[in-house]
């Protein structure tokens, strides 16, 4: 469900700004407007929706506009046109009252700054959103104290802000917006503040507790391997414009323009490509078959290992060709054989993270869904060819059907 | 060319301002004089050795031990000397006028910070006030609030209120824009932005402002005297006219002792409070 939705909406800086936008869609370009009018476009002719539920990440270098875009949101900035919509209603038509309820319960902002209050401890900061919508005193501690409980700073709240590491005055940031519960977070440029381990720790954390508390995130960054490792859509944004919006992979297996490819190109594939995109189909037995039978069924496809499942397709285990051949000679039965303790992994798993995996282990690699049903194999080598590029794209399209 | 009558005209406005406004004038002083009674009426009601161990004990816990025993010693001396209801008379004066250079200076200063062109036209007031020598404006201080401690404090606020104004704006212009933004995004009321977030950051600079407020109101006592208000500033003044080289050290050494021990307090006050 969209919570958020942009419609058509520009941020143009100049004399006659609104004369601007008009010109805009007649056709003007960006640089015209700047030479003859003197107007700057920040952000050009913007639309998207922001589902429920999903990090969504904008993306783009510095003087692409996201930064001017994420504070349009909440109005920090007023946009020059358009229209932006919480839950259906325009927030361009507020109120001053009805816009500070919006900024107090439904949407709360984290930045690239940390923006924490010098003055206060960090209690009172996480308290800040609570105590100017008056709630009253032991209600708001409670809250504070367990949105700081959350982002891991259990036992810092009455330390100041100064005496804490760039990481855990984000955690700070990021515990102050969450105590207002609110439905939606901006974060802008959020981690890039952080040096590169403790962003990468962060990216994680924020991972985990979005699986935790399922909020809708607008996360704003310039860095693509960020975006794409915590984005569930991405939008890229280049001078002001949207150039493309889509999942990951969408973005790098199909890049709407020259731009976006020549950006992509140099992405780490072993951080987007999931065990999803490199597996095959399996070759499975059910268990109440004979040696003889796995051993044959080997043979006609030219493979070492049969995966052993159930009827309702959940995996059990794994055989090899010359555990087979054995039993045989020794008159077992595949229960005999049985390799359970092979590696599993779910589909989302990133490739980089299955070299490790791959390489240590006899039989290949289940992938499995959380019901333990077997999706999919992936054989010694796919990890590489796939790195390599020798990755079917078609096949990649739909990476989780 | 005819020379304008700019002369003339103040006269008149001055002139016009006492008949018509007696009545606010009269107001003004009651207020104000009640105030300074009862501030050195406060400072006269402890023995003097009882004050000063009272201030000894709000300069240890202000600042440091060294401020303690310079203001005791120093007000000692001053006892000693015998200018004790003196000193509490010009403290009155210097206090009242700081109390009203902080409610009306805060206030102005916060109204420039936000709006410029409340700036354009306060600024330039405050470049006059502060350039304009002290005694003109003695004489209409004298013509709406006659003679004594009154048309001093007038005079003193006059001349000592811009550093406070002059702070506070900066103070409050110097907060990180990134942190207003914060206090916005949360939706914060501009009065709770201004009381939660602008005021408490920007309040060592405002008191910087204070501080020199009250240093400036305390070197009006002088000139404050010859329009009749009593204090150590009348003793300076009476020993000046008189030739009476050895007292006019005396006087102007308290006078000297006042305006350290007080630059030191309202300084160090703050600076505890602020962590």
């Amino acid at each position: 469900m969209t919570i958020l939705e942009v419609k058509d909406v520009s941020k143009l800086f100049g004399p006659n700004a609104e004369q601007g936008v008009s010109l805009l869609n007649q056709g003007y370009t960006k640089q015209q407007l700047a030479k003859d009018k003197h107007i700057t476009v920040g952000v050009n002719r913007v639309n998207m929706e922001i589902r429920e539920g999903e990090i969504f990440v904008i993306m783009g270098l510095s003087g692409s506009g996201k930064s001017t875009l994420v504070r349009m949101l909440n109005r920090l900035i007023e946009p020059t046109s358009g229209q932006i919509l919480v839950h259906g209603k325009d927030i361009m038509k507020m109120n001053k009252e009805q816009l500070r309820q919006v900024r107090r319960k439904t949407i709360s902002m984290v930045f690239q700054s940390f923006a924490l209050f010098p003055h206060r401890t960090v209690l009172e900061n996480v308290e800040y959103g609570l105590e100017i919508q008056k709630v009253n005193k032991l209600e708001r501690k409670e809250k504070a104290l367990k949105s700081l409980e959350l982002v891991g700073l259990k036992g810092w709240g009455d330390k100041m802000p100064n005496e804490l590491s760039g990481g855990m005055q984000q955690r700070v940031g990021l515990a102050r917006a969450l105590a207002n519960d609110p439905e939606v977070l901006l974060m802008d440029e959020a981690f890039s503040a952080l040096d590169p381990l403790i962003r990468r720790d962060m990216q994680d954390e924020l991972l985990e507790l979005q699986d935790k508390m399922k909020r809708t995130i607008v996360f704003i960054t310039h860095d693509l391997d960020e975006a794409l490792r915590i984005g569930d859509r991405v939008a890229l944004m280049k001078d002001g414009s949207v150039v493309q919006i889509g999942t990951p992979e969408e973005i790098m297996i199909h890049p709407a323009n020259r731009f976006v490819e020549k950006f992509v190109e140099d992405v780490d594939l072993s951080k987007v490509l999931t065990a999803a995109h490199v597996m095959r189909r399996p070759e499975t037995i059910t268990l109440d078959r004979g040696p003889r039978v796995a051993l044959g069924l080997m043979r006609d496809i030219g493979i070492s290992n049969l995966f052993v499942i159930n009827r309702s397709k959940q995996l059990l285990g794994v055989i090899t060709a010359e555990d087979a051949s054995n039993a045989l000679k020794n008159n077992q039965t595949l229960q005999d054989i049985l390799i359970t303790d092979g590696p599993r992994v779910t589909p989302e798993r990133l490739i980089g993270e299955l070299f490790e995996i791959t390489s240590s282990s006899k039989v290949p690699l289940a992938v499995v869904d959380e019901n333990e049903r077997l999706l999919g194999v992936i054989v010694r080598g796919a990890v590489l060819g796939a790195l390599a590029g020798e990755i079917d794209l078609k096949e990649v399209n739909q990476p989780h059907a | 060319m005819p020379r304008i009558p700019l002369a003339e005209w103040v006269q008149r406005i001055v002139e016009w301002m006492a008949d018509h406004l007696a009545g606010l004038f009269d107001a003004i002083s009651l207020i104000i004089a009640t105030v300074v009674d009862f501030i050195s009426w406060l400072f006269l009601l402890p023995h003097p050795f009882l004050f000063i161990v009272i201030l000894g004990i709000i300069a240890y816990f202000a600042g440091r031990m060294s401020l303690a025993i310079f203001s005791m010693v120093g007000f000692l001396l001053i006892y000693n000397l015998g200018y004790w209801t003196q000193t509490m008379d010009s403290l009155a004066l210097v206090i009242t006028s700081g109390l009203i250079s902080i409610i009306i200076g805060v206030p102005l200063g916060i109204l420039i910070a936000y709006r410029p062109t409340a700036r354009k036209i306060i600024v330039p007031i405050l470049d006059f006030m502060q350039t304009m020598p002290a005694f003109v404006y003695l004489l209409p201080a004298v013509t709406f609030f006659s003679l004594g401690v009154v048309p001093g404090v007038i005079a003193s606020v006059i001349f000592s209120i811009p550093p406070t104004i002059r702070l506070t704006q900066l103070g409050i212009q110097q907060v990180p824009e990134a942190l207003v933004e914060a206090a916005n995004a949360f939706g914060s009321t501009s009065f709770q932005k201004l009381f939660k977030v602008q005021l408490p950051l920007a309040m060592p600079t405002l008191m910087a402002g204070v501080n020199q407020t009250i240093m400036l109101s305390l070197s009006m006592v002088v000139i404050a005297s010859m329009i009749g208000a009593q204090g150590i500033g009348a003793e300076v003044y009476r020993a000046v006219t008189q030739l009476q080289i050895g007292k006019g050290f005396e006087a102007g050494l308290v006078v000297v002792i006042l305006a350290i021990v007080l630059d030191r307090l309202s300084q160090n006050i703050f600076k505890t409070k602020a962590r």
